[in-house]
């Protein structure tokens, strides 16, 4: 019988091997976490304590030691579905075109008249002018505002639109500028997510975007959805808005363009401020806990170039009167503008702990989210479930392990038992494999791998079978088991491509569990057909080299 | 001395009864289908929407008390089943309690959540929520979409790829046995009024897969010996193909059966839905194989004629077998 080619011998014998170092800190899972969370430490300057040290020293350090993912099914933790509402945006750009708008129609006075913001849409911007016969000019003069966008799809498109509605002029974002919006939003939005999740200090959270305004967010080792959702959802918005008047009439009206907000500290007390802000906490640059001289807790921020000029200029043109503070639509302070303030730095009193100026200073560093966020789905799984599911799954592939062997052997004797040992390197083979592209091992996954077990065997199955025809027909052994390789690749070939085939429209498609399975079940697939045609030759070769057996029964 | 299922030769005549095993497999089929316009399926929160939350006490469960702390809540439809596992520790008393999703409301709010869990822990203070999850309608009308999408992108993948591979009439043959399984394990559920979600649809795609995996194996052999034996009558070379290879489909059937079986009796009660959907679709797909693939196949008929590209006689690669 021909032997395979050494160099192909050697690459088979070295993917093993490889597959064996790749998969064994997985056998070692809690001691190499150990060794893991100490390096990390170590690696972030911190020094060992001597239960940190031994941890760290309990694998060694040449080895791999990349576990795999467990899902939060497996491990416990948080999943939510967050869709965030991009819309919320085009108030924020409308408000902030208004201030240019007006001085460009109030150079061309002459023409238009008084010039008047009219309630509208939150999602545009609708101005009423005194003289008609401007209309005209006034649409030019906004139109000049407008900015060519500068992204791949938008070429040569404007950012806004500006026509003759009602007498009014109305002005929009263009849909080129939406559609850059809405992915800047969600983006900004995925990141300070990821931000505010990242200051919680939870392990390995998984933050991804998925569709045009979608989030996905996996936390594990997190005690529910609804603890996670509260790290997320805390807005800390931060304004400083002019004061119009102060009242104790919680129903007061406030008039148009303006809101109501309720004091922070004093209860009953009543801001009327306008609706735009001065300046807004997306402008900070730098955020972070002190004292105030009289040593109780506050803090200081800086604010960036334009920022700092827009809150110079408005403190020194509203010396003596007050301004608010506002976070979350509380009025946190509202002093009186005694100087102005030129440097763009400054500091928010209030009745804070210390822990509460701390936390301050995180969200405002983080930033505000730029629109609200939905949640669609949220699943949380405890860490009991978890660990009685990853027992079962354990427990279900060892004894399908055995009964699988145990049927083979049963079925084809000693050829069974090379057909197990295939086996065996398949599924180390898959676990290295799932750990080397980082895959996340999900329950249904565990069940994908106990799958394969039973299908795995099937490409061995052809082989033996064809052996056994050939056998019959009194071909000699050798060349029988040479035979029985050949012929069968045809049958292992098509029906796995169409297997994988699945798998792929599976992982395409599906989300979440049918995900995880169809990974396993993939890389089952490779991984079988590998050991089958490759590993199973190999080793039924070396023992034919080595018992030169006259006849074989398989 | 061998385990054999099947005996060294078979001479099976698969054909003998085919009017009774294909009406057999027309009547299911159309049964399925009538069952799940009647009788509807039990849809998971994944595609209705609304909340399921698992959970586990060490004190024994009294499903009426749960019921009664729930009642007062008005939280709408909300129904209790205590959940049994063979690998449940004696104290271990878990249920799964479902709330219906609220007419075009979003996902059930924190707060009706945080109303159930404390109402809960009133009646059962050992009690703990093991798993919480909740869909928006949203949501749960676009995984519907997503897993028919799914399910018909998996059968066109398939079709083109025995196309490619074989006869057109064999792809036909071939996605027929699989829409007929898929369609009967549906039927299943349907009559059994076992939760469907997603993850069942994941173990359809694999059903899907194992039944192509199956049909094509003997579609391959059955290439081979159209290429071997010109003269004989295609019912013919279909048994015989099927017998040569009836011992290699049992064999596969039976390991991924008890690998399956393994999972249904200790993988926890959690996956035992997806088990099962697989464990029914292993045997309806190897069914399928031997009665419905071949039977489709054999009515389109297949074309014989001599391709040019081919050599006349046996082929060159078997003729020096009796050496």
């Amino acid at each position: 019988m021909q032997q395979m080619a050494l160099w192909k011998r050697l690459l088979i014998w070295a993917t093993i091997a490889l597959g064996v170092v790749y998969a064994a800190p997985n056998a070692f899972y809690a001691r190499v976490e150990g060794h893991n969370d100490a390096a990390k430490l170590f690696a972030e300057g911190a020094g060992l304590t001597a239960e940190q040290q031994a941890a760290y020293d309990a694998w060694p350090e040449f080895l791999p030691s990349t576990l795999m993912n467990l899902g939060l099914d497996l491990r416990g933790g948080a999943h939510l579905l967050a869709e965030v509402q991009v819309k919320d945006v085009y108030k924020t750009r409308m408000d902030g075109l208004w201030p240019g708008v007006r001085d460009a129609l109030r150079d061309i006075r002459d023409q238009v008249g008084n010039v008047r913001r009219e309630p509208s849409a939150p999602d545009e911007l609708r101005i009423a002018i005194s003289n008609p016969e401007g209309m005209q000019a006034a649409i030019t003069a906004v139109a000049g505002l407008a900015q060519p966008i500068s992204s791949l799809t938008g070429m040569g498109e404007k950012d806004i639109t500006v026509s003759q509605d009602k007498g009014q002029i109305l002005v929009r974002l263009s849909e080129a500028e939406q559609a850059a919006t809405d992915s800047r939003t969600v983006q900004q939005s995925l990141e300070i997510v990821r931000r505010r999740i990242d200051e919680a200090g939870t392990r390995e959270p998984s933050i991804q975007r998925q569709g045009t305004d979608r989030i996905l967010i996996q936390v594990p080792g997190i005690g529910s959805a609804a603890e996670l959702k509260e790290f997320i959802g805390k807005t800390a918005k931060l304004g400083f808005y002019p004061v119009v008047r102060i009242t104790q009439n919680e129903n007061d009206t406030p008039g148009p363009r303006n809101f109501l907000a309720p004091s922070l500290d004093e209860k009953g007390l009543f801001y009327v401020l306008e609706e735009t802000p001065v300046v807004t906490g997306e402008e900070l640059t730098n955020a972070a806990p002190s004292f105030d001289d009289n040593g109780t807790p506050s803090v200081n921020f800086q604010f960036n170039v334009t920022g700092a000029r827009a809150f110079g200029e408005y403190t020194a043109n509203n010396v003596g009167k007050p301004f608010a503070i506002v976070l979350d639509n509380e009025v946190i302070s509202a002093p009186t503008i005694n100087q102005a303030i030129p440097g763009g730095s400054g500091r928010i009193t209030g009745n804070f702990t210390i822990e509460e100026s701390t936390n301050l200073a995180v969200l405002l560093r983080a930033g505000a989210l730029p629109a609200e966020l939905t949640y669609l789905e949220e699943r949380t799984v405890g860490p009991e479930l978890g660990q009685d599911s990853i027992d079962a799954g354990m427990r279900a592939a060892v004894i399908g392990m055995i009964a699988v062997v145990a049927y083979m052997v049963a079925s084809y004797g000693f050829f069974g038992a090379m057909a197990s040992m295939a086996l065996a390197i398949n599924i180390v083979l898959m676990i290295a494999l799932l750990n080397l592209i980082g895959a996340t091992l999900t329950l249904p996954g565990i069940a994908g791998i106990v799958l394969t077990m039973g299908m795995a065997v099937d490409a061995n199955v052809l082989i033996y079978e064809r052996i056994r025809e050939e056998l019959r027909q009194g071909v000699n052994p050798a060349r029988a088991i040479e035979l029985g390789f050949e012929k069968a690749l045809s049958a292992i070939t098509d029906s796995n491509v169409t297997a994988i085939l699945t798998a792929i429209i599976m992982y395409w498609i599906g989300s979440g569990p049918v995900r995880g399975f169809a990974v396993t079940l993939g890389l089952g697939i490779i991984t079988s057909m590998f050991t089958a045609v490759y590993v199973t030759r190999l080793i039924i070769q070396t023992w034919m080299a080595w018992r030169r057996p006259k006849t074989i029964v398989v | 001395m061998r385990l054999k299922l099947v005996p060294e030769k078979t001479n099976i005549d698969f054909f003998r009864a085919q009017f009774v095993t294909f009406g057999v497999s027309v009547v299911m089929v159309i049964a399925s289908i009538l069952l799940v316009f009647t009788m509807g399926l039990n849809l998971g929160i994944d595609f209705r929407g609304g909340t399921t939350i698992r959970t586990e006490s060490t004190s024994p469960v009294d499903v009426a008390t749960y019921r009664a702390a729930l009642a007062g809540l008005d939280m709408g439809d909300i129904s209790i089943t205590e959940v049994f596992d063979p690998s449940f520790r004696p104290d271990q008393h878990v249920t799964q309690i479902r709330i219906e999703a609220a007419q075009g409301a979003e996902a059930v709010s924190p707060e009706g959540i945080a109303t159930v869990e404390a109402a809960m822990e009133a009646v059962d203070p050992a009690i703990k929520f093991t798993s919480v999850e909740s869909v928006g309608p949203k949501v749960s009308s676009e995984l519907i979409t997503q897993a028919l999408l799914a399910i018909a992108a998996g059968s066109l993948g398939i079709l083109l790829y025995v196309w490619m591979r074989f006869e057109w009439q064999f792809a036909v043959g071939t996605v027929a046995a699989l829409l007929h399984d898929v369609i009967v394990t549906v039927g299943i559920f349907s009559l059994l009024q076992l939760k469907f979600d997603l993850t069942i649809v994941a173990a359809l795609l694999t059903i899907l897969g194992y039944s192509v995996n199956d049909t094509v194996v003997i579609f391959d052999r059955l290439r081979e010996n159209l290429a071997k034996y010109k003269q004989m009558p295609l019912r013919e070379m279909m048994n015989l193909t099927a017998n040569e290879t009836l011992s290699r489909t049992i064999m596969t059937a039976t390991t991924t059966f008890i690998a399956l079986m393994v999972l249904f009796i200790w993988g926890g009660d959690v996956i035992r839905g997806f088990v099962f959907a697989m464990l029914f679709g292993v045997v309806i797909g190897t069914y399928s194989t031997l009665y419905v693939a071949k039977n489709i196949v054999l009515f389109l008929g297949v074309d014989r004629s001599e391709k040019p590209k081919k050599e006349r006689g046996t082929p060159s690669e078997y003729a020096h077998l009796d050496n």
